[in-house]
């Protein structure tokens, strides 16, 4: 089931990700004016607002469980085991 | 028969992870190659800001805290370099050093730097870690690319970090063994609309190496002992590849607060399947007070060679009961309040804040036992713990 999951949204990436990079979607104009994106600049909507905490309390999780990884921060080995 | 299944397996497991590697690379290459060449919109350096934090774990007879200090400080308009010196101090004793060893102290002690270049209109980093402990040193590389598309609705992001570990053990001059670590990321966020962000990350980790911790060990029936069971080293295998992607949402809401959500699927070739579920709100109240209230939910199955108790010793080839590797679900709720403090225009500093964060976790394990418990073997209460992880820190922006 998970594995299904990664495979499709892997898929979906990697397909986004040509359409960006081949220019192919260059004909969508931006929807989102610059003078409309005062609520999107305001610190509560950044999902990494407090590196610092952001990457301690990852770690703190990622020691206790199995999983690892997509948390969104850059990366580095946790160095834990 | 079953040994012989698990060594086929893990052979199968090795051939594919060696073949995601060398697609992930290619992809990366050829799409690092094609964004640099298309790059036509602005990114942004990261804000010059400091951190300085106190962090704890308390849970599970264990005690770890230590401060953590990050800077970040612009050099021209193309450079913003980075430092972070993080220290955790470890003391008490978890289930798994009361069934089998003594309780210790120890002290790991990790510095990063890290540098971001603007150049021709692409956002580049790279960072160095390097982490040491008495038994355990680390060291990493990371590499990450972002870029802007679609009038900066749209931002692509890649990274690649490598790492190496030597492992050693306590007590044990002659045991050195070593690990390596390769990930591969990949993300996109992507603004919906004026008051809606949606992200997606996926990664890729592979290992190889010494991959146990060499302190965990697995128990076994025998009808010899006092206990009736003794305890062995763990053999886990030594290749990993785990593929994780995630989802994320922000959305603002009109009174100046956002809600927020995460779903996290992952997968690996242990066997381990886990799936994570974050749902968060965020309050203000005037210009100077944030609160964050958020709840967690995570859940795995156990590794293919996990069992609580094996039947003898050295009954299968890899055998692990490190209970990290064990079914298990845990639940956390937490908050965060921050006051923010605005500096007068005449001050090298713009704004300061204080922020106290508290998650409450709850560990709930399907397949591993409290050992220390009076029960018949194998009938033992299966163990389960609570912890209090809190963060407090103040942060500066100049």
């Amino acid at each position: 089931m998970n594995k299904q999951l990664l495979r499709y949204s892997l898929s979906g990436l990697l397909f986004t990700s040509v359409l960006l990079i081949s220019g192919c979607a260059t004909s969508i104009e931006p929807w989102v004016k610059p003078y409309e994106r005062d609520n999107l600049a305001d610190p509560i909507m950044s999902a990494n607002r407090n590196p610092v905490s952001s990457s301690y309390t990852m770690h703190a999780f990622q020691a206790r469980e199995g999983a690892r990884g997509a948390e969104g921060g850059a990366g580095g080995g946790c160095g834990c085991n | 028969m079953r040994k012989v299944v698990r060594v086929a397996v893990v052979d199968a497991t090795r051939a594919q992870m060696t073949m995601n590697q060398s697609k992930l690379a290619l992809f990366i290459l050829i799409s690092l190659l094609l964004m640099v060449s298309f790059s036509t919109f602005s990114a942004v350096l990261p804000q010059e800001r400091a951190d300085v934090m106190y962090h704890s774990y308390e849970g599970d007879g264990m005690s770890i805290d230590g401060p953590s200090v990050l800077v970040r400080k612009q050099i021209g308009n193309k450079v913003s370099v980075s430092a972070n010196y993080y220290v955790d101090m470890i003391s008490g004793a978890s289930i798994d050093v009361l069934a089998t060893a003594s309780p210790y102290e120890e002290e790991r002690t990790e510095h990063s730097v890290g540098v971001d270049f603007l150049h021709n209109k692409t956002l580049m980093n790279v960072n160095f870690t390097s982490s040491s402990e008495n038994d355990f040193e680390a060291r990493s590389v990371h590499f990450g690319i972002s870029q802007d598309f679609f009038g900066d609705l749209t931002t692509l992001s890649m990274g690649y970090s490598k790492g190496w570990d030597e492992v050693g053990k306590r007590g044990d001059e002659n045991f050195f063994e070593e690990a390596e670590r390769q990930q591969f990321q990949f993300g996109l966020t992507q603004v919906l609309t004026k008051n809606m962000i949606v992200g997606i990350n996926f990664e890729n980790i592979s290992d190889e190496g010494y991959l146990n911790n060499p302190y965990r060990s697995v128990r076994y029936v025998d009808p010899t002992a006092d206990r009736g069971y003794r305890f062995e080293t763990e053999v886990y295998p030594n290749t990993r590849t785990s593929n994780a992607a995630a989802i994320n949402l922000n959305y603002y809401l009109a009174y100046r607060a956002s809600i927020y959500g995460e779903v996290r699927v992952f997968s690996d070739t242990w066997g381990i399947d886990a799936n994570t579920y974050k749902l968060g709100y965020i309050h203000t109240f005037g210009d100077d007070w944030i609160l964050d209230l958020r709840v967690r939910q995570y859940q795995q199955d156990n590794a293919d060679f996990y069992q609580d108790l094996f039947s003898r010793s050295a009954e299968f080839n890899y055998r692990a009961r490190d209970k990290e590797m064990s079914s298990f679900k845990n639940t956390s709720i937490g908050l965060s309040v921050t006051y923010e403090y605005q500096f007068s225009p005449s001050s090298w500093l713009k704004k300061g804040t204080l922020n106290y964060e508290l998650d409450h976790l709850r560990f709930q394990y399907d397949d591993f036992r409290n050992v220390l418990a009076d029960a018949p073997v194998g009938e033992e209460p299966l163990f389960e713990f609570s912890a209090n992880v809190t963060r407090l820190y103040v942060s500066f922006w100049y």
